[in-house]
């Protein structure tokens, strides 16, 4: 049985599966909008959280958040299960499916076959929506591929159920009821608060503004402390979850940019358009740090000059995104 | 990131055939915001293809390590699926450091059936490619 679903292809996988689900039960909702309003942007840098060797930097918040927080803020009734056993994760997929309920899941990259091998890591937290069944094989909308796909049962499987972090466990997702008035303006509000809370106030090193300084004194230590060849996949690794497939680039920023806009025309506040075109400047500031990172990278250098030049530019980028969310938080 | 300054600049990995657009939120002369397709950029191309290298060089060193009975080649195959330690050991239900023993080819030699098949269903091989090096 296969659902008329719509597939729109998408910057970001999870606010994408966000929309296009919401989309489909007649919400319009734009990716950037459930980005914002599921308060997507974050930032972390873990030195002691290795992934491959190399330190843990994220530009998001957890995965699954997005989806909760959307459903929360505007009042949607949404469910989620996770499995212990392959058969019942699997089993109640396919019965979501008969019963007419486009169902997203949460997967491994590297169990997917229709993505080009050069992207299939160990990462867990991509997410898809499933929308149909046919003799063992599912119909599959992946935000970041431009068409409809098609996946065998024991591929789908073992992408649900891979194991590391952050571990899956068939998580699956899907829309139960949506009410009849949808209060964006007030979702909006909350969303914004929430980043602006995340993004200022731990306590800790590791997450939020402090987090980008951190890594700014963390990059000085790199070429001291590392050999070249390790030093330099510190610094890929960064770039590869700021830009890489699934990110829309920029580490989200851009993304966010765009959700500010349409929140200034949703809710009238003139003020975020001027906080959108600050948040576009900080996307570019991003970018320029990757592109010369990359440089960086690719000259294998370990010249204490340029990891200091790179350190500042980043100091500087934690300080722009600090006067902002301070500018940002003054408007509820 | 404006419309005009979109990088378009594909890079031919193995299959990157099959690579598909990847969409951004770019502003317009006005301003706005609209979405468009990249086919890819150059500092992310680097990177990437920088993580693959990697990838080769450890398997090369692997590769010679197993050779001169150095590591079992559970080693080689771990890397060869991407994973480290850690990912493998929840892989087959063992602990960190029970994995790193299996790596000793003493300890390999001596591992029960049950277990090899374990590993050589993560690995997706059948268990006597598991014992050998491709």
């Amino acid at each position: 049985m296969i659902i008329p679903f719509e597939h729109k292809s998408q910057a970001h996988c999870e606010s994408g599966v966000t929309s296009n689900l919401l989309k489909h039960y007649g919400v319009p909702i734009s990716e950037p909008m459930a980005f914002g309003i599921g308060g997507g942007l974050f930032f972390g840098h873990l030195p002691f959280v290795k992934v491959n060797g190399v330190p843990g930097t994220t530009y998001r918040i957890y995965p699954g958040q997005i989806f909760n927080n959307v459903c929360k803020r505007l009042h949607i009734k949404s469910d989620a299960e996770r499995f212990r056993s392959v058969e019942t994760g699997m089993n109640r997929l396919t019965e979501n499916i008969q019963n007419n309920i486009p169902t997203g899941c949460q997967v491994s990259v590297f169990y997917l076959p229709f993505l080009p091998e050069v992207f299939r890591f160990h990462f867990n937290a991509h997410n898809l929506v499933i929308f149909g069944e046919e003799d063992g094989f599912y119909q599959v909308s992946d935000p970041v591929m431009d068409d409809k796909c098609i996946i065998r049962y024991e591929d789908l499987a073992k992408a649900r159920f891979a194991k590391g972090m952050p571990e899956p466990r068939g998580r699956m997702y899907y829309i139960k009821q949506v009410p009849q008035h949808i209060d964006m303006k007030g979702a909006i509000k909350k969303g914004i608060k929430q980043t602006c809370m995340f993004m200022k106030s731990p306590p800790v090193p590791w997450f939020g503004v402090n987090a980008i300084a951190f890594l700014s004194k963390q990059i000085l230590k790199y070429p001291i402390k590392l050999e070249p060849r390790k030093a330099t996949l510190y610094l890929g690794n960064l770039i590869r979850m700021q830009e890489e497939i699934g990110t829309g680039g920029a580490g989200f920023r851009f993304l966010y940019a765009a959700f500010l806009q349409e929140a200034a025309k949703e809710t009238g506040i003139d003020g975020l358009n001027e906080l959108s075109s600050r948040m576009t400047g900080i996307g570019d500031q991003w970018r320029n740090f990757a592109y010369n990172t990359a440089r960086i990278c690719k000259a294998r250098s370990t010249d204490v000059v340029s990891y200091s030049e790179l350190s500042n530019q980043l100091y500087q980028i934690y300080e722009a995104e600090k006067f902002f969310y301070n500018e940002l938080s003054k408007v509820y | 990131m404006k419309l005009e300054e979109v990088p378009q600049e594909k890079k031919n990995f193995k299959d990157g055939d099959k690579a598909p657009q990847k969409v951004l939120y770019v502003t317009d002369n006005l301003g706005s915001y609209t979405q468009t397709n990249s086919a890819g950029w150059e500092a992310e191309n680097v990177v990437l293809e920088q993580a693959w290298e990697e990838i080769d060089h450890q398997l090369k060193v692997a590769m010679q390590q197993v050779r001169n009975g150095k590591c079992s080649p559970i080693t080689y195959y771990m890397i060869k699926n991407r994973m480290d330690i850690s990912i493998l050991s929840s892989y087959v239900n063992k602990w960190q450091w029970q994995v790193r023993r299996h790596m000793i080819p003493v300890v390999f030699a001596g591992l029960s059936k049950g277990m090899l098949d374990k590993y050589a269903k993560v690995f997706n091989i059948s268990t006597d490619e598991l014992k050998k090096l491709p």
